[in-house]
């Protein structure tokens, strides 16, 4: 990428994820995923492999089911593209414990650096706010995430939106478990469930 | 006549049946219930929005319910997606979520494009309707008749969450009605 000084991906989710106590976060399909896991391998971590434009619904259904838990969606901005009605939906549902995170590179990264909408037009804060996410911001420094992350804890004021600049670099890949069933009852025995 | 009158209306044919649903999705403790209206679940969708239990959730597109359900289980509860035949098409990539995380899937559709259907738009999606979930991996079952929904549901309800088996109900025009579309 031609931009100077923008953020290291996975510093981002490191800060994001360094105090997360609780939380339960949603890695979008792609980067985002090996971020999370990049950032440490946790009960709570729900690697997405697939399900493009699915990640806000799967964080929603999540949170309106453990409303006292922190839920993070963290993603990218071609997986945010795609399920971009999914914001109006969560602008309705208002889930306080909701927080949504785009990892910004203006590009399709995994599959050969396309330029995506972001990079000329499309202002996804702005669609946030417009959907009725009132918390909704840009950033660009890291002394803003750092600030922004201990936020991520209030499950009362969200639902929040944050969309992060990110330089376009394709990192070595931190491949977490790709297996469903694992992952998903991991997080459900975490939050006390036992198997059917 | 109402521009969107059923050509039963008169006689009211949802309001048994759909209570019947609302009851079935209350004894297996439902708690989500993602939507994307269709006249045929107004009374279901009404009955949910009242209820202190369940949550209504509207979507932009039918596709959302399929991740919500997964959200909704990673998170300890139970959903079940209404909506109708056209919005299944819209599903088929997030429908992958059922098998892959062997969710306890139930999905209620009304069905549009046969029995009687004015509309030739509604007809390729209808008609393609039970082959795309079977193609999908999903069980399908219909109810036709209201006497017959409340046996054809539980069943599905039983499967799909007892069972982890992702299950579609279809209920038929037959069943709803036909549309009738006046000037």
């Amino acid at each position: 990428m031609s931009k100077a000084n923008l953020l290291d991906r996975r510093g981002v989710v490191a800060s994001l994820l360094a105090d997360r106590k609780g939380a339960i976060v949603v890695g979008g399909l792609g980067a985002s995923t090996y971020d999370i896991a990049a950032a440490g391998d946790h009960d709570r971590n729900f690697y997405l492999w697939g399900a493009m434009g699915g990640a806000v619904m799967i964080g929603l259904g999540l949170a309106l089911a453990q409303p006292e838990l922190p839920v993070v969606v963290i993603t990218g901005d071609g997986e945010m593209l795609m399920g971009m009605g999914s914001l109006a939906t969560v602008g309705l549902q208002k889930p306080g414990n909701l927080s949504i995170v785009v990892l910004d590179n203006e590009c399709y990264g995994e599959t050969g650096g396309q330029v995506s909408h972001t990079a000329v037009a499309a202002d996804l804060v702005g669609i946030a706010r417009s959907c009725g996410i009132r918390t909704a911001q840009a950033m660009t420094t890291l002394a803003e995430v750092e600030a922004f992350a201990p936020s991520l804890q209030d499950v009362a004021s969200g639902p929040r939106f944050a969309s992060v600049k990110i330089d376009g670099a394709n990192l070595e890949r931190v491949l977490s478990s790709r297996d469903g069933s694992f992952i998903v009852n991991r997080i459900r025995g975490s939050l006390g469930h036992t198997p059917i | 006549m109402q521009m969107h009158a059923r050509a039963d209306a008169a006689s009211d044919p949802t309001a048994c049946w759909s209570d019947d649903i609302f009851a079935i999705l209350q004894s297996f403790d439902v708690r989500q219930v993602p939507y994307v209206p269709d006249a045929g679940h107004s009374q279901l969708i009404e009955r949910v929005l009242a209820s202190p239990s369940m949550r209504g959730i509207a979507l932009t597109t039918e596709e959302e319910g399929v991740a919500l359900i997964a959200g909704a289980w990673a998170g300890g509860q139970r959903g079940v997606l209404l909506m109708q035949s056209s919005g299944v098409g819209n599903c088929v990539n997030m429908l992958s979520l059922t098998q892959i995380f062997r969710l306890p899937f139930l999905t209620l559709v009304t069905m549009r494009g046969e029995w009687g259907e004015f509309n030739p738009w509604q007809v390729p999606m209808g008609s393609s309707t039970e082959a795309v979930f079977e193609l999908s991996g999903i069980k399908v079952l219909r109810a036709s008749h209201p006497q017959e929904v409340r046996e054809v549901v539980q069943a599905g309800a039983m499967q799909a969450y007892n069972a982890c088996t992702p299950t579609a109900v279809l209920l038929s025009q037959r069943l709803i009605g036909t549309k009738v579309f006046t000037k």
